[in-house]
């Protein structure tokens, strides 16, 4: 055995490699979009599925989930630097509503709230006004794609829609499909779908390729965001299984459930995708993105979704090129804790405006 | 730098603990320790001092005292002092203290780590996440062995005064491992830290105050290497318990040896890292992190040695470095450190000059490029590849963040490799498959198997090593036993030298109308009658002055030869229980058919009636132990982890048996039995007084299918037969039942290897009585216990 004669070197202490493009900024398809490992890589297009790379797949739940536990106590920041993360959660949130009362109205609120997630006073008494910090993306259902758009003009944050029979699945391919290019054709930058859980529970991997790779052609330019149902694969190997499918058939991003679920993202099934992601881009050369979505509340929570990412994938994988949460409650902490930081008191939620 | 920088560089940032209140705790104390003795601070006798410094910035800390032989006297005179009082207590009442103590220890949780993390320079995470969670755990589950003790383990008393020395690695966590089952079963303490690492000592002193436990029962006294070594030396003392170096074990084991005091060592390691090709290879990565770069590498459990499949090393290799590249060393105080400082200078130019070693002879060296800290004493993490098993990096114990990765093609392999060493405390196994982890798990030679885990560390298991990792455990039911004796035998009396008056005269076997054919009696070595090398015989007379018959005068090269009879009788200790047991009820049941016919051998020698007695009582001896062969069970722990740790008792291997003199059969039987019916092979060597039982013995165990080697008999000059047992490598345990200087040289003489040596002390055991003459407390002693850790879940 040989060892490679460079020691891979991390580039996160070299400000050079990272722009200050806006949040949302999505960077051209074919530059390289990270580094692991000194490695370049590009955007994901896919690749023939590979049987092989599924059968080999081990997971050791209680070893992944003494890493997540861990991995949370090895690692804080404090001070400073936590303001600083925390204004990057906020630039990595795809804020987000998914409710059967949802109108309109209530969308244009939460456009409203994603161009300014914090109080212009409070940016000021942080000095980040120049960061024009918003949110990267405002998630809703296809109805209101049209809505957000709008609501959003020239704000660079983009519009997703949930498709394919969100959040179950479970309509007939040619109707989730044209679900798809309807929400293209409406506007929508981005798509999260959800996949077929009953193809992983049966081991039928190359119809879950084939299911993806069609929602991944009728896409077209708008990026695919592939649900794997984590709380509903429930195994960590399901997890990873499905991870790869997905990556190969050539999602932009792979994200953990619709918050719809028993259980949504939990940094046991976060870092079971993320080392997923990680060797797909050690074998392809292509990055693949991360969205845990679902019961991620905190600002605490978001500081250890950060923490995963750093220690696991590295800083490239902290914007929004790659990393997004799903979340809609979390915002109002993150603002709350950033107002304890500017004045030192501990704040109260109604003096933060709602989405 | 302005919140903006940080938000675009994403950099981690200072996050300090903060050392105010242990610093202010020190200032309190003007930052001079004398030593806890009965309750109170005293100021060495010598009035002598040393300095003890943070590792991270090389700068004093605090002065404490040097002890003395005085200050060591007074504190055991102290402990002395308090035994009775103490002993006297309830269960209850000591339950109560210890309750005590680890509730206390969880009020002080964050000052106890700190001054940790200040006086060791391991990370704060650890200090405070592991040392002292662990710490307060140890006291609880004492606690608990404190009150229901007479339950468990009745007919069992304390030792007495316990001295006990402790490493600078884990300096509260093996206080607390020292003093909890000591304190539990009744014992008081005189402790002495490492030189390194005082300052938690001290502080525990005071949480004794605290908890107001009587004076004397716990004493602290500091000091170096001749501090300790009065300590162990010290006439008063009953048992030491010591956890460091090996080289420090054996010098404490020649210097306990002409005592009776009882010893436990817990020493160094080269513990085995293995990962199979269906690992969950990220999962064995982070597994690595726990084992190697945990506090600094300086843990004598550390996984320094991987052995990694060849089909996955090179990837494995790439994720290795790929996570160095994430690790973090700086200061110990900053809680987003996974690396902190090297406890002392020494130690640093230990590592380095170890590493600089293996490069000469070979290894690659690999370190990632993370900044390490100039000030201070810092390691960074080490990968050493191209490494082979004569390396001196893949010998010798580098207690440093430093990994020696080498291949292997299949599991035996593995196993042999892992098996390469002189030392036996823990290893590594992780594979997918439970059929491959657990088939290997049981051949490694180690204390501690962790699947799919690595460090785990729990009061309820036992800790410790096979080989020159040490003897004895710490922790568990196991570990109460190294503070307790069975009471008859702290009560019995000395061996007398003469033999006891037979009653009843000699009598004549045989029948004399005709001369007796010649009956020659030869050593008993691989399941076949052997000459002695020597060529020579010894006469062996009766009671009455009378030759009855020659025995061999068996050599060292006949030991020799028992020894590798033995070895390569290995599979005894791998047969089914129900199978050793099968073959003893065989022996008994052959024995009874010879037993009228040895009974009137054997009489010439110990007269009639003790002869009889001796087969009967022997048939039964061997019934009992045929009886346990396949009930000495083991354990299911359950510590808090979500797994079952298996505490798996497993022969310790071959077996030098010295058999008492004055009972010739039942003295044998009653030692080699339940030497073997666990599984070890034993060399045996029979009354000096009637080896001519040897002829009869191997006429049994020959026709009573035991497989050749389990079982070899050497005849001839005990002491010095006794002399190449103990000093043969091969050997893994010394059983001596004769004399107090047979005793003696059989803990002397087994330095070499450092084997367990079981002895009577020089008392006399009433064989005839099967209270003392046979049960668990031998069986105790014929294994050692394995913990697989198999965590599960899915």
């Amino acid at each position: 055995m040989t060892l490679r004669d460079k020691p891979a070197t991390m580039r996160d202490a070299s400000l050079e490699h990272l722009s200050v493009s806006g949040p949302g900024a999505i960077s051209p398809s074919y530059t390289a979009i990270a580094q692991y490992g000194g490695r370049e890589l590009q955007p994901n297009r896919g690749i023939p599925l590979n049987l092989d790379w599924i059968a080999a797949v081990r997971v050791n739940t209680s070893a992944v989930e003494r890493r997540a536990q861990t991995l949370v106590t090895r690692r804080t920041v404090k001070k400073d630097w936590q303001a600083a993360w925390l204004l990057r959660a906020i630039t990595c949130m795809d804020l987000t509503t998914l409710s059967g009362d949802d109108t309109d109205e209530r969308v244009r609120r939460l456009c409203a709230k994603a161009r300014q997630p914090i109080q212009q006073e409070l940016a000021q008494k942080l000095g980040v006004e120049s960061l024009g910090i918003t949110v990267a993306v405002v998630c809703v259902y296809h109805t209101f794609v049209e809505t957000a758009r709008r609501a959003l003009e020239g704000s660079g944050i983009r519009v997703a829609a949930v498709s394919t029979g969100f959040p179950a699945g479970l309509s007939p391919l040619q109707e989730r499909v044209n679900e798809i290019r309807r929400s293209v054709e409406a506007g929508a930058d981005e798509i999260d779908v959800v996949i077929t859980r009953a193809h992983v529970f049966g081991a039928r991997w190359q119809a879950l390729y084939d299911e993806i790779s069609t929602f991944k052609n009728a896409c077209g330019p708008a990026h695919l965001k592939v649900i794997l149902g984590t709380g509903d694969l429930q195994t960590l190997r399901n997890v990873a299984r499905a991870s790869y499918v997905a990556m190969m058939a050539g999602a932009d991003f792979i994200k953990t459930s619709t918050g719809k679920e028993a259980v949504n993202a939990t940094l046991p099934v976060g870092l079971v995708m993320v080392r997923a992601i990680r060797e797909y881009a050690q074998e392809t050369g292509m990055a693949v993105g991360f969205k845990p979505a679902g019961g991620i509340r905190t600002a605490k929570q978001a500081l250890e979704w950060l923490v995963l990412m750093k220690e696991e994938l590295g800083t490239p994988w902290m914007k929004a090129d790659l990393f997004r949460f799903g979340a809609s409650g979390m915002l109002g902490d993150i603002e709350r804790q950033l107002e304890h930081h500017a004045t030192g008191r501990y704040s109260a939620d109604y003096r933060h405006p709602i989405a | 730098m302005s919140i903006v920088e940080k938000f675009i560089t994403m950099e981690y940032g200072p996050a300090p603990e903060d050392p105010r209140e242990a610093l202010a705790w020190l200032d309190v104390h003007q930052r001079r320790f004398g030593h806890f003795i009965n309750g109170e601070w005293r100021a060495p006798a010598a009035g002598t001092y040393f300095d003890t410094a943070d590792p991270s910035t090389g700068e004093t800390l605090a002065t404490v005292a040097q002890g003395s032989v005085e200050d060591v006297d007074r504190a055991v005179k102290a402990a002395r002092g308090a035994l009775p009082a103490w002993q006297a207590l309830t269960p209850h009442a000591r339950a109560r203290y210890l309750y005590a103590l680890a509730r206390q220890v969880q009020k002080h949780s964050r000052w106890l780590a700190v001054l940790e993390t200040l006086d060791n320079g391991k990370p704060i995470r650890e200090s405070r996440d592991i040392d002292i969670p662990l710490v307060a755990r140890h006291f609880y589950h004492h606690a608990g062995w404190a009150q229901i003790l007479e339950q468990e383990f009745p007919g069992y008393v304390a030792c007495g005064v316990v001295g006990q020395i402790i490493p600078w690695n884990f300096p509260l966590l093996m206080l607390a491992w020292k003093i909890a089952p000591a304190l539990g079963t009744g014992n008081t303490v005189v402790l002495k830290p490492a030189e390194f690492t005082p300052l938690t000592a001290l502080a525990f002193a005071q949480i004794c105050q605290e908890i107001e436990l009587p004076p004397g029962v716990v004493n602290i006294v500091t000091g170096d290497g001749s501090t300790g070594e009065a300590l162990a030396k010290h006439p008063d003392v009953a048992k030491v318990a010591f956890t460091g170096s090996s080289e420090v074990g054996r010098a404490i084991r020649k210097a306990t040896a002409e005592s009776h005091k009882k010893l436990s060592l817990e020493l160094g390691g080269k513990s085995p890292f293995i990962i199979f090709e269906d690992a969950d290879l990220d999962g064995a990565v982070e597994g690595l992190v726990d084992g190697i770069w945990f506090n600094q590498g300086q843990v004598c459990c550390a996984g320094s040695r991987l052995l990694m499949q060849e089909s996955i090393a090179e990837k494995l290799l790439r994720k290795i470095q790929d996570r160095m590249n994430t690790l973090r060393i700086g200061p110990p105080l900053d809680k987003a450190i996974d690396i902190g400082a090297i406890v002392a200078r020494v130690q640093l130019e230990r590592i380095q000059r170890l590493v600089d070693q293996g490069v000469a002879e070979g290894a690659m060296c690999w370190q990632p490029s993370i900044p390490v800290p100039s000030r201070g004493w810092y390691f960074p993490p080490t990968l050493l590849s191209n490494v082979h098993p004569s390396s001196v990096v893949a010998q010798q114990e580098i207690f440093g963040p430093v990994l020696a990765a080498m291949a292997f093609r299949t599991p035996r392999e593995a196993v042999e490799l892992a098996n390469n060493t002189v030392y036996g405390l823990a290893a590594c196994v992780w594979s997918e498959s439970i059929n491959v982890a657990l088939h290997v798990a049981a051949q490694l030679k180690a204390g501690v198997v962790w699947v799919n885990c690595t460090n785990l560390f729990d009061a309820a298991c036992g800790f410790g090593g096979y080989r020159e990792s040490g003897f004895g455990r710490e922790g568990g039911r196991e570990g109460l036993l190294e503070y307790l004796e069975p009471a008859w035998f702290k009560q019995a009396g000395r061996m007398h030298a003469t033999p006891p008056a037979i009653t009843q005269p000699p009598e004549a076997a045989g029948d004399f109308s005709a001369p007796p054919i010649d009956r020659t009696v030869k050593l008993y070595i691989g399941g076949k009658q052997a000459r002695p090398d020597s060529g020579y015989s010894m006469a062996v007379r009766a009671a009455d002055g009378r030759v009855l018959g020659e025995a061999p005068l068996g050599n060292r090269k006949d030991i020799r030869n028992a020894v590798e009879a033995a070895r390569k009788a290995e599979a005894w200790g791998k047969a089914t229980a129900h199978n050793r047991a099968q073959v003893l009820f065989y022996i008994a049941e052959n024995l009874s058919q010879r037993g009228e016919e040895i009974a009137v051998r054997l009489a010439t020698v110990v007269g009639r009636k003790q002869a009889e007695s001796e087969v009967r009582l022997g048939i039964e001896r061997i019934f009992s132990y045929a009886a346990w062969a396949d009930k000495f069970d083991g354990a299911v722990h359950n510590p808090p982890f979500r797994n079952v740790a298996l505490a798996m008792k497993e022969p310790i291997g071959t077996v030098g048996v010295l058999c008492p003199s004055d009972e010739p059969l039942l003295g044998f039987l009653s030692l080699v039995m339940p030497a073997i019916c666990v599984g070890n092979t034993v060399i045996a060597i029979p009354s000096e007084k009637y080896p001519l039982i040897t002829g009869d013995l191997y006429q049994v165990l020959d026709t009573s299918d035991l497989p050749g080697g389990v079982v070899n008999i050497i005849t001839g000059r005990a002491t010095e037969l006794l002399k190449t047992l103990a000093e043969h490598d091969d050997v893994d345990a010394i059983w001596s039942f004769t004399d107090e200087a047979s005793a003696a040289a059989a803990k002397m003489l087994s330095v070499g290897n450092l084997k367990q040596v079981f002895t009577n002390e020089g008392r006399a055991i009433d064989w005839f009585d099967a209270k003392q003459g046979e049960g668990r407390w031998f069986l105790d002693h014929a294994v050692q216990i394995k913990n697989i850790w198999v965590p599960y879940g899915e």
